[in-house]
């Protein structure tokens, strides 16, 4: 059953076409990616959703029409946008606390999850003394305990150095298969589409457009050294191609 | 607060360090002065030693004392007052951007405004009280104030906007949240350039015409060929702001322990 639903989404800021048609769909419990170049207009996909811009089409959320009141999404920002003057645990509640949640209330929805997050004996530090992967990770838990329908992560390691990076791909995978979030991935790491996601979208440059929808058959947990790797690298092989020669009956054009 | 007890005395050996080129400096430049007043023969009524200067400060010590407060009563209270309006218009600014375009150039203009001028002018129409002195610390320092604080608020970084709104938060929430804070880093260095402005601005409004205070004292040194008693005012006015700025560099410290404890590493090794 899908929970989030968009039909023919366009986006343009002035003159400029930034989203040409998007449709997209992602059912509960699904972890789905959204892969395309830079530039090609991903970030402001999510404006659309979180109410921050305005575009054309259908945008449906348990097949009722998204407005500005429904908050059905809890937004990972592209940079962690952690709050350089709060201690770390006062960063992760920040969200409980816009919903008026009291702090103690807050702290205590927070604290069983520290440990998991990799965070517990650093609530009291600053961000600034974080890693960059106990950085994202803090973002994650403050967009996760939001606890709202679904999870919006732009670029969640996008700032991490590679071998980071892949520990918290492995990191994600597994608190995933833990908690089942319905989260929508925007990434421009066509490895860490495949390695996270059920399904992806493949965006063209901008005017963005989807230039193909893939299932992602691997088994979960996944395994990046395993029997499936290999079928893993197919994929990702395949994706790649795409990006890099997107068929031109598909409507791409330079600008 | 994680206030470190065992670094203190390394960050207080940090401190002296910092300081030693400065007060050498300052040091070299009066050792020099002393030399030159004493041995090339000119008049202590015209270029006193500061040796004189620090002797005749220490006998005339109550009346300094004496005309220092009113000074520091009129920097502090003028201080309050741009403080409180610089705030108050900063937020307006914020929160109706078009009123910004409105009346920065007026604000614009009032600093180009000579203090020269002004201040007499002021005093003319305010009396020799505390009134005009009040507004002319306040005139100075209101502008600075007020950029430092504007431009804070826009250095709000754009994603944690965009994240609070996504959360649900109102402009209130967001400025409260996330601009004010924000704000800070500029707030205090505005802060640091304006307490300046304040002590200067006090003493020029008592130049132009006062009952007491720093500026009428040198004045009145001055018209009774008295250039030590001059020196040993501009002395105490100078350590006057010197101690407002130091007060205001630990203000920010107490006020911002994220800047100065985000700097150490974190005890344990980075990620997992
Ligand atoms: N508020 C805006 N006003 C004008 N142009 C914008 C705005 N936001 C984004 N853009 C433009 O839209 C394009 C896509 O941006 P973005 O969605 O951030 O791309 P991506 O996230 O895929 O890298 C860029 O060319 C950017 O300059
Ligand atoms: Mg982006």
């Amino acid at each position: 059953m899908s929970r989030l639903e968009l039909r023919h989404v366009r986006k343009a800021f002035g003159g400029l076409d930034v989203l040409a048609d998007i449709s997209l769909s992602v059912g509960a419990g699904e972890f789905v990616s959204i892969l395309g170049p830079s530039g090609a207009g991903k970030s402001t996909l999510f404006q659309l959703l979180t109410g921050a811009e305005h575009g054309e089409g259908e945008m449906l959320f348990d097949d009722t029409p998204l407005d500005d009141h429904g908050r059905h999404f809890a937004f990972m920002p592209q940079r962690d946008a952690l709050m350089p003057w709060r201690r770390i645990l006062d960063n992760t509640t920040l969200g409980l606390e816009v919903q008026g949640v009291g702090r103690q209330a807050a702290r205590a929805r927070v604290a069983p999850l520290l440990a998991e997050f990799g965070l517990a004996g650093f609530e009291r530090h600053f961000p600034a003394q974080l890693s960059g992967g106990m950085r994202q990770r803090a973002a994650l838990l403050r967009t996760v305990v939001q606890e709202r329908d679904m999870l919006l992560l732009d670029e969640p390691f996008g700032a991490l150095d590679a071998l980071t990076r892949a520990a918290m791909q492995r990191w994600l995978e597994q608190m995933w298969r833990h908690h089942r979030w319905t989260a929508l991935l925007i990434t421009h790491d066509v490895r860490e589409a495949v390695f996270l996601s059920d399904r992806i979208y493949v965006l063209s440059a901008r005017p963005a457009r989807v230039l193909r929808e893939i299932t992602v058959p691997l088994p979960r947990p996944r395994d990046p050294t395993g029997a499936t790797a290999q079928q893993a690298g197919a994929l990702e092989a395949e994706i790649l191609d795409i990006l890099l020669n997107p068929q031109p009956s598909k409507g791409h054009d330079h600008d | 607060m994680v206030s470190s007890s065992s670094s203190r005395p390394l960050q207080l050996a940090g401190l002296f360090a910092k300081a030693a080129p400065a007060v050498m400096s300052v040091g070299l430049l009066l050792v020099a002065w002393e030399l030159y007043a004493n041995y090339s023969g000119i008049k202590p009524t015209i270029l006193p030693a500061p040796s004189r200067v620090f002797e005749q400060a220490m006998l005339n010590r109550e009346a300094l004392i004496d005309n220092a407060i009113p000074t520091i009563r009129a920097t502090l209270m003028g201080f309050a007052c741009s403080l409180g309006a610089a705030f108050a218009l900063s937020m307006l600014v914020d929160f109706f951007q078009p009123l910004r375009r409105a009346l920065f150039p007026v604000f614009i203009v009032s600093q180009t405004l000579p203090l020269v001028a002004i201040a007499p002018l002021v005093v003319l129409w305010f009396g020799f009280g505390l009134t005009p002195k009040i507004m002319l610390v306040a005139l100075v320092t209101f502008f600075p104030m007020l950029v430092a604080l504007v431009q804070g608020y826009e250095a709000t970084e754009v994603e944690i906007g965009q994240m609070l709104r996504a959360m649900g938060a109102g402009c209130w929430r967001v400025f409260v949240l996330a601009r004010l804070p924000s704000a800070l880093p500029y707030f205090f260095a505005g802060l640091r350039i304006s307490i300046t402005y304040a002590v200067v601005g006090a003493i020029f409004a008592e130049y132009a015409g006062a009952a007491k205070g720093l500026g009428i004292y040198m004045l009145n040194a001055k018209n009774n060929f008295r250039p030590d008693l001059v020196l040993a005012a501009v002395g105490v006015s100078a350590a006057l702001t010197l101690i407002l700025f130091g007060l205001t560099v630990l203000l920010q410290r107490l006020a911002m322990p994220w800047e100065r404890i985000g700097r150490q590493p974190a005890g344990k090794g980075p990620g997992r």
